[in-house]
Order: structure tokens, then sequence, then C-alpha cells
């Protein structure tokens, strides 16, 4: 009974009974659980040796010293707290994830709602055409919005200086900058929020409507007291979820700035690179990136809360 | 074919919740057995043991004389319909039947010998090439059995195969299980919940309450001769009349003290049976039928009383009148040209060659 | 659509009772419009940056370099950039490489995932629930996080600037997810189906096969899309580990070629991000439901 069988609780089995079953029967549960198990070594391989066991090793990097020759314990944090263009970092990553996220969340529910009051026919090819950003890849979409920032190609600016408007420097100013990094990643992201609510939003079943509707309730009510409540599991896990990706992006801002001008659009991931690769200090990389970890294991635990309540809503 | 015997099979799930609690059953070669109860009774855990999906706690399974226990479910030589049906819903419905012989590598003609007999029993001989998702509730139904019987298997295992259908085609397809039965002539084994399913389909049924077998018997013995409180409130609809009575001792021949003091003489032949319960506090069971208008009046053990119709359901072919002794309900069974008024006090007739006392304690019919 | 016939149907008898229903089609024909009017704003503004990388790669260097033009519209449109990007440099390559690596990461992603998913949500035994939610965490865990100690890892494996530390590597971003979904999907499969399948003498592989893998295929296809389009689309990875042009992808390739110093070849980019944009753009436009399926699945299953 040492294996699996955590019912562990001795049956009082009358032992005229076949006394060899016990020991078949424990055979039989070994067989089970080994096949299961067989089944997910490929898994536990992928997770074990290329995430879990990397996360380890990060940690055991980020304190040591440049050349890798010594422990250096924090002093890497230490070193990257005090230093003006880190602290720039955590702003820059903050603003553009939260940024980002309420820009897209906002959008997503308004294209979700507009789509959903389509009538269905229609529906279909609006989606089809909105879902467009999400779906090319956005280290190539970005070269794109790359080009309509060029300095002196710039589509945009062409239209600007069209209605009398001065040009702008998109990526030469560091608040046009960070404007145009959060821009195109709202450009990149809303669609899936949009995909996400839409889904949420055809799955609140009409009778609710209907008797909010003959209760009384207006739109705007009907939005507030049923829609709203409805889709919070999702909506809070949707932005949760889009927190962490924001947070830790890499492709578009380093494409389009390359945390330039003069840092200021650096975030966790692309400073990490700079830093860690291109500059070759390993240490310090790692450290960059593990400065994201307790931002991103938080968020995690909410996500996990709220899917684990939502399927446990979804089932009962 | 074979038979099927359980011996003292108890299955205990973690925690210590004991579904099953130790049961015997013996059931012959060709034989339509079907277990009834409540749900949670235990029914379904029993029938799932003798598939093998679930484990045996303790105790064993004999299956044609060969103890199952360990043997997993393809090995023990069984069938099974279930109540979803369970049709593979992206096979045809001629490879959902020959699923189960393709994987025991049957040559192809005799699978496809074997399809056709089956559809033909079953009468689905034009659905062969639909999807499940083609076809209609009953249709499914037939094409589940079909699956069984295409196995030609040692026994059939039903696990509520009708409690997904429409009243109408319950009735049909119960009457198509019995006549497959007559043909086939399988062992069987079957789940119910519904005791008119059970009673109809039955050469015996299996009541089973919490775990226990409360009694084993044919319809006509179980209806007549209940053994328990528990079988005597299961087994017929309406539900038979337990009345709160105490038997009294007069004159040399007992009598029932009913609420409202309503007093009916015991049947001379059974004052021997009850004599030990003289003096003391009893549950006076009779069926709505046994309790009808006054008529034949000049046979032996009929009594008379007068009550006042509470509620009254007229059915058609009869009418239910509901009164109160006292606060206990009891209902009666008349012929509908019978005149009755709700509130208004009219007579009644108990036949009490029919009656039964049941001791309050143990619960049993004596 | 049943709606406005009801109204219709009503409206149509005694008028003077129902003028009520007239002003109730008229509000919503405006919120009709002004549903419209939202939405052709978001697809030109979605749409704009596809379009004009269209019109980019359809315009000759030199119209491209005239300022005096209107830069969203092209004047003498020309094939010449796909041309070269067809014939000469590494492009060919570096689609061939992002194909091989995505195809076998696809392959390596469904082979462990279903193996794995089956496992989780059929067979209970000691620890499987936290896998199951290990499971999902690790799909949180973004590769920013990672992709230094992997560099350390893949150098000293001797994989680095070598495409197959790609297919070694891009699992990992795919399987969580994958592996997520399918149990989801598997869960949703009745468990009757698999004691029927039991009882009728199946024994485990051919439960997956026979039963699971064809119940359950809308996921698989879902889940298929998602690591297809992952891959494709990785570009943190090849930045970090590949280098020579021999070994790279498209994702990076693009720009790593044709920019050479300050010359950016702006027709021939754009040309190449259009090529590079079309798999996935064609697999979402002929599987749409399955897309917008694996997209939804991982809030909502499992």
């Amino acid at each position: 009974m040492a294996d699996g069988n955590v019912l562990a609780a001795p049956a009082p089995a009358p032992a005229a009974v076949a006394p060899a079953r016990p020991g078949a029967l424990r055979r039989l549960a070994r067989r089970r659980s080994t096949l299961a198990f067989v089944l997910t070594v490929p898994l536990l391989t992928v997770i074990g040796g290329l995430v879990v066991w990397p996360f380890f090793y990060a940690i055991y990097l980020s304190m040591l010293n440049k050349r890798m020759t010594r422990f250096v314990g924090l002093d890497n944090f230490a070193f990257l707290l005090s230093r003006e263009t880190f602290q720039l970092v955590i702003m820059q990553s903050v603003i553009f994830a939260v940024g980002a996220v309420v820009a897209k969340a906002l959008i997503g529910f308004i294209l979700a709602h507009v789509l959903h009051a389509l009538p269905a026919k229609g529906q279909r090819k609006w989606r089809g055409m909105l879902l467009v950003p999400w779906v090319i890849p956005p280290a190539i979409s970005t070269l794109a919005w790359w080009w309509l920032f060029d300095p002196s190609y710039s589509a945009i600016n062409w239209m600007l200086m069209g209605i009398g408007a001065p040009p702008v420097a998109w990526l030469g100013e560091p608040g046009w900058a960070r404007f145009a990094v959060i821009l195109v990643n709202v450009w990149y992201g809303a669609p899936f929020f949009m995909i996400m609510y839409l889904a949420a939003l055809k799955s609140v079943p009409d009778q609710l409507y209907e008797a909010a509707a003959i209760d009384g309730a207006t739109g705007w009510q009907k939005l507030r007291y049923v829609t709203v409540p409805m889709m919070k599991n999702i909506i809070a896990i949707t932005v949760l979820f889009s927190l962490i990706v924001t947070f830790a992006n890499f492709d578009i801002v380093r494409i389009l700035t390359n945390g330039g001008p003069q840092d200021r659009t650096h975030i966790f991931g692309t400073y990490a690179f700079q830093v860690g690769i291109q500059s070759g200090d390993i240490p310090l990389g790692a450290a960059v990136s593990l400065f994201m970890f307790p931002v991103l294991a938080l968020l995690a635990v909410f996500v996990l809360r709220d899917v684990t309540r939502r399927s446990r809503e979804m089932a009962g | 074919m074979a038979q099927v015997s359980l011996r003292r099979v108890v299955k205990e799930y973690e925690g210590g919740v004991q579904a099953v609690k130790g049961i015997d059953l013996e059931i012959a070669d060709e034989e339509f057995v079907v277990l009834v109860g409540p749900s949670g009774c235990g029914k379904s855990t029993t029938l799932r043991m003798i598939a093998g999906l679930e484990e045996i706690s303790s105790g064993e399974i004999a299956i044609g004389g060969m103890v199952v226990n360990d043997i997993p479910p393809r090995d023990r030589d069984i069938a099974m319909v279930f109540q979803n049906y369970a049709l593979y819903p992206h096979m045809t419905v001629y490879e959902n039947m020959a699923f189960g012989l393709t994987l025991r590598r049957f040559p192809k003609d005799e699978i496809r010998r074997r399809v056709e007999n089956a559809a033909r029993i079953l009468d689905i001989g034009e659905l062969l090439d639909r999807k499940p998702k083609a076809l209609s509730g009953g249709q499914r139904q037939r094409v589940a059995m079909g699956r069984a019987i295409v196995r030609d298997p040692k026994v059939f295992l039903f696990d509520e195969p009708l409690s997904n259908l429409d009243a109408k085609l319950r009735v049909q397809m119960r009457v198509e299980i019995k006549k497959v039965h007559q043909t086939v002539r399988t062992t069987t084994v079957y789940v119910t919940h519904d005791q008119v399913e059970a009673m109809t389909l039955a050469d015996r049924v299996v009541v089973m309450n919490q775990g226990i077998i409360e009694q084993v018997g044919t319809p006509q013995e179980l209806y007549h001769r209940p053994a328990t409180r528990f079988v005597a409130g299961f087994i017929g609809s309406p539900a038979m009349n337990m009345i709160p009575a105490r038997l009294e001792n007069g004159a040399g021949a007992l009598r029932l003290r009913l609420p409202g003091d309503i007093v009916l003489p015991v049947p001379a032949e059974r004052t021997q049976r009850y004599a030990p319960l003289a003096g003391g506090e009893v549950l006076f069971g009779i069926r709505p039928e046994h309790l009808t208008e006054p008529k034949n009046l000049d046979r032996p053990n009929i009594a008379t009383f007068e009550a006042a119709p509470e509620v009254i359901e007229p059915l058609g072919m009869e009418t239910l009148v509901i009164f109160s002794l006292q606060g206990n309900e009891v209902t009666a069974r008349l012929d509908p040209a019978v005149p009755a008024e709700r509130g208004r006090k009219m007579p009644f007739a108990a036949d009490l060659n029919q009656m039964h006392l049941i001791e309050p304690r143990t619960g049993r019919v004596l | 659509m049943s709606v406005t016939a009801a109204a219709e149907a009503t409206a149509a008898p005694a008028a003077p009772l129902y003028r009520k229903v007239g002003s109730i089609r008229r509000e919503r024909r405006w919120a009709l419009i002004g549903a419209y009017v939202a939405l052709a704003v978001f697809v030109v503004f979605f749409l704009t940056p596809p379009f004009h990388m269209l019109m980019t790669s359809l315009k000759s260097s030199a119209e491209i370099a005239d300022l005096s033009n209107n830069p969203w519209i092209v004047q003498s449109p020309t094939l010449e950039n796909y041309w070269a990007l067809l014939n000469h440099g590494s492009y060919p390559r570096h689609f061939l490489n992002s194909v091989i690596v995505t195809l076998s990461t696809v392959a390596i992603t469904m082979v462990i995932s279903l193996l794995a998913a089956f496992a989780l949500a059929r067979m209970r035994f000691w620890g499987s629930a936290t896998l199951a939610t290990g499971v999902f965490l690790t799909y949180l865990v973004p590769e920013t996080l990672l992709f230094i100690p992997l560099f350390q890892t893949i150098g000293s494996l001797g994989l680095y600037n070598n495409l197959w530390a790609m297919v070694l590597l891009y699992p990992t971003i795919t399987v969580p997810f994958c592996t997520w979904i399918m149990i989801g999907y598997f869960s949703s499969i009745p468990k009757e189906l698999d004691e029927a399948a039991l009882i009728d003498g199946a024994n485990h592989f051919q439960m997956l096969w026979k039963i699971f893998i064809p119940v359950a295929l809308p996921g698989i296809l879902a889940a298929t899309i998602f690591a297809f389009t992952v891959s494709w689309a990785q570009f943190l990875y090849p930045m970090v580990f590949l280098v020579s042009s021999e070994q790279m992808v498209l994702t990076v390739g693009i720009v790593s070629d044709l920019i050479r110093g300050d010359t950016f070849q702006w027709g021939m980019i754009m040309a190449g991000a259009i090529m590079a944009a079309l798999p996935p753009l064609l697999i979402y436009a002929f599987l749409m439901d399955y897309y917008i399926a694996g997209l939804t699945a991982g809030a909502t299953k499992g």
C-alpha cells in the first residue's frame, strides 16, 4: 500500500477471501500511475529543464561578478538600484505596462460591445478585420510602425503637415517615444481584449437582459448591473494576464526604439538584453530580469486564483 | 451465457464512506435482474463493480464461475449500456457497433455479419452510416444496445438506460429491451430508480437502500409480500398508506385502532401471526387500491369506515381521494363513478386481506 | 433579424396604437449607426500599418525616396522588391529556417502536450493536481525572465548560433499553454466514453488514439494553431542565440540583413515583412474559428 494508494485506510478484509488479491490490486494501481507518470515525463523535462532550472540558475548567476569568478551576494541588485538609468527602467516599465493595459482594456471593451450589438451576419466580417493586428507577429508589424515613425519619411507626419500641424519626432523625443511604444503595444494587444470580452459577452444568457429590461433597467443600468458583474472574472483574468505579458515585453521596444532616446524607453526585457547580452555582463543582466520576478509572481497568483474560481463556477 | 455471483461485496471510498455494505446476490444464467432503489443506494456502484469500472474494496464477484475482482473490464466479457449512451461521436453507427470487435481483431466479414444481425434485431439497418449526432434519442438508445449485442457477451449491464428519454419513448424502449432479452437470452443486470421499469422488466427485482439489499424477489413477491417498510413504501404507485395504529386485544380477536377512533378487525387467520405485537404501537400498511368505495362487502375481511375527502384527483380511469386521519394522509382509489365531494363524509371499504403490519422499531413487515 | 421582423409585424396594423415601436426602432438605428462609425474608426487604425506596409513594398526605391509623393499611395506598382528578396540574399534561407523551426516545434509540442494532457485529465496520480497548476504557472513565465541563464546553458551545450537550439527552446513557450488547453478539452469528454471504450476492450493508448484525439480534434487544431503562430512570431530567442545569416529565422533576419549601416531598404523590408506575415494571416483567414477558440480557451477551459 506504499505507492499511490492514498486511501491507506486498510479495509477489514475477511481473511478467508482471496489472500492474493491485495497484491494484485496494488500492481494494478501501480501500473496505471506508472503509465501516467511516463506520459508526463516529456512535459516534466521541458518544465524542469528549461523553466525551473534556468530560473534558479538565474538567481545563482545574478550573484556573481561580471567575469563570473566571484560570488558577490546581492551587490548586483544594489548596484542597479543605485543607478539612475535603472530607476528610469523601473518607472518606464510600470508606465508602459499600466498605460498600455488600461488603454487596451478600454478599447477592447468598447469594441466588444459594439461588435456584440451588430447583427450576427456582419459581426464575423468586422471581427475578422479587427483581429488582424493580433495575428501579425509583433516583430513584423512593429517594422511597419517603425517606418510610419521614420524621421524623414513618416507617413503620419505627412498627414499632420497636410492639416497644418508641425511634424513630430516620434522616436527622437523621449515623451513621444514613450507614447509611440505604448501606442504600438495598444494597437497590437487591443484585439486580444476585444476577442476575450466578446466571448464573455456571448456567454451572458439573453434572459438576464430580458429580465433586466422588464425590471425597467436602462441600457446603462444593464451594463452596470448585468454585463459587468457577469464579466468581472474574465476582465480580471485578461487584465492580469496582459499586465504580465506587457510588463515582460521585448519585441516592440527593441525594434522601435531599442531603449532610446537616452535609455528613456527601456523596459526590463530590453535593458536586460542590452546589459546581459550586448554588453556581456551576464550576472547584471540576470539581476535586471529577476527584478521582474516579484511583480510577475504576484500577478500570477492573482491570475491563478481567478482562473480557478472561474473553472469552479463553470463546473458548478 | 453465465451466472453472476456477488459475495459479501463492499465498496468503500476514500474517507471511509461505504457505498455498498457487503451484499450477496446470485444471478442465474439467462436471468433478467433489476437493481432498483433511490439515488445513492449503491445500485450503480454495484453495477460498475460487476463491470470492472470500480474496484471492489472487499468480497468477490464471479462471472460464469470465475472470480473477476482483478480482471480488467475488457477481459470480463461483459457489455454495458450507459445512461447517456456514450456513443463515440466521431464514428458512424456501424463503426460504433464494430469498435469492440475490431479491437478484439475479429475478421471483417464476421464483424459485418454480427453488426447487420444486431441492426436487424433493433431495426436500425438504415442508420448504419449516420453519426450519433444525426440520431434521435430513441435511435441512440438502440445503437447503444446494438453495441452490446454484437459483442455477444456473457452479461449485459444496463445503467439507467431509459432515464434520458421522454415518457412515451421510455415505455416503447422498455418493451424493446424486453423483446431483445427474449431473443438473445443473455444474463442481464439492469439498474434503474424507476420502480415501474423494474417491475415490468425484471424476472427478479433487487431493492437496494443505503448500500444494502432490502429484498430480492419476483415483482409479484415484492408487491404482495414486501419484507421491509422501505420495500413496502417503494414498490407500488401511489405508495402504500402507512398509518400509525394500536393493536388491541379484544374478545379473542385482534383489533386495530386507527387515529380518529376508527377500529378495524384483524382477519382471524392472522391472529396468531400478529399476537406477539398485541397491545403495542404498529404501522398499519394498506395500498390505495385496497382502500375503495364500499364494494364486495359479502366477502370476508372487508371493513368499512367513514372519512371526509380533502383532495380529489380524478384521473379518468379512477379517482384518487386523499383524506386525513388526525394529520396522517391516506390515499384511496375509487371508481370514477362514485360521487366524492371535498369535505363531505363518505364511506370507504378496506380490504384487510391485503393489509400489512409493520413493526415501527425494526421496520420489518410481519 | 427576428427582432426587426417582429417590430415590423406589430407596427404594420394599428399605427397610432404602436407609435412607441417606431421610436424604439429609430433609437436602434442610431445606435447601430454609431456602432458602425466606431468600428470604421478602429478598423482604419488597426489596418493602417499593414496597408502602408503593402503600399511601400510595391514601390521602387526611387519612389520611396521622393518626398514630394503621397506616401500612402503607390504611383507605379512594382514587384521588384519581392523579386529581389526571393532571388538574392538570404531571405529564402531565413524563410526556410522559420518553417523548419516552426514545424518541428509544433510537432514536438503536440506530442508532449497530448500525452501529458491525457494523463493529467484522466489518470489521477500522486501530484497530478499540483502538476496541472504548475503547467499553468509555467505558461505565465515570460521568456524575458529566462533568456540570460538559457544563454549560458545553450552556450555550454555548444548550441550557440544553431538553429536546433530554437527547436529546443520554443517548446518552453508553447508546451505549457497547449497542455493546459488540452487538459480542458480532454476533461470535457464525458467519462462514460472512456468507460465504454474500456469495456469495448481498448487499452490506454487505443483510448487516446482512437477516442480522445478524434473527439478533441477541434481543440487539437486550436492548440496546433497556437503553437504555430507563437513559434513563427518568436523574436527574443533568435535575437539572443542566433548570429549568422545561415542560421537566422525571419523575425530577426529581415532587419539584420536589410539594414546595412544607415541604408534602410524600406521597400524590401516591407516586402519581406508582408511575406513573413502571410503564413499566420492565411491560417487565420481559413481557420478563424479554431484560431479564436485557441485564443480564448486559456481563460475559460481547464
